[in-house]
């Protein structure tokens, strides 16, 4: 081996050990779906296939928000099982919100703030065993929060 | 971290023959930048944003969520537990893109 190529493989491995660590977290963090600035490949990337429309998804948001930069958005799912909420803006730069997963008894019932570039329609996807459901509810954006 | 930039109040809501539930609120002291944002001279922010946030009822995990750069700046959340009781821990950790970190622990009231 070459002195250059093994100072090479040893500055690699040196880098590899500082960053793996980092990125532990980074691991489960679906990059792909968070990343994307199309909603359909968000859901893709989620997994989320064959949604069906369901009024027992229930979002409370306003009508119209004054500021894009705090949208307060409750989501409360009446589907039996419910496992996981995602929430995605469709006319954002990056669709997914956030995707939060239950477990051990927690209430499919989620209160957070969002930011919103433009009036669009927030739609809210729910997992209950192998199956999806999907409400939306729009919402007129009069400054855009998106910085 | 210091765990100061965390606030979190978890209340038993309905009476103890009632099957209530508990209400947890946290928030959080993050800038949230999304990436896109540019400061004064014109030069793009770096993203920083809270991408994992874990909760636990005496240690074992209640919720997990992912999130991206559309949460708000000080993220809000609140979320309800099933079958916590009164003196039970909830703690909320979260995990930045930068491997920033935060854990706050609160008892049930």
């Amino acid at each position: 081996m070459q002195r250059r190529d093994f100072i090479r493989l040893i500055s690699g491995a040196f880098a590899l050990a500082f960053i793996a660590p980092m990125n532990a977290f980074a691991a489960i963090w679906n990059k792909a779906a968070f990343e994307t600035t199309k909603l359909n490949e968000a859901e893709k990337n989620l997994e989320i296939n064959d949604e069906k429309p369901s009024e027992h998804i229930l979002i409370t948001l306003p009508d119209k928000a004054e500021n894009g930069a705090i949208v307060q958005i409750e989501v409360k799912s009446n589907i039996p099982n419910t496992e996981t909420i995602s929430i995605l803006v469709e006319k954002n730069p990056t669709p997914l919100i956030a995707h939060f997963k239950f477990s051990n008894g927690t209430e499919p019932f989620v209160v957070t703030r969002i930011k919103m570039a433009e009036t669009s329609d927030v739609k809210v996807v729910v997992k209950a065993g192998n199956q999806y459901f999907t409400n939306a509810k729009g919402v007129v954006v009069l400054e855009n929060g998106c910085g | 971290m210091a765990s100061d930039n965390m606030k979190m109040r978890a209340q038993l809501k309905g009476d103890a023959a009632s099957v209530g539930y508990t209400e947890v609120k946290v928030l959080m002291s993050h800038p949230m930048e999304t990436g896109r944002k540019k400061d004064d001279f014109d030069r793009l922010i770096p993203a920083h944003f809270v991408q994992l946030v874990t909760a636990t009822l005496n240690g074992k995990i209640v919720l997990e969520a992912q999130w991206g750069t559309g949460i708000s700046k000080n993220p809000y959340l609140t979320f309800r537990l099933t079958g916590a009781k009164i003196g039970d821990t909830i703690a909320v950790t979260w995990h930045d893109n930068l491997g920033e970190t935060a854990t706050q622990n609160i008892i049930v009231t």
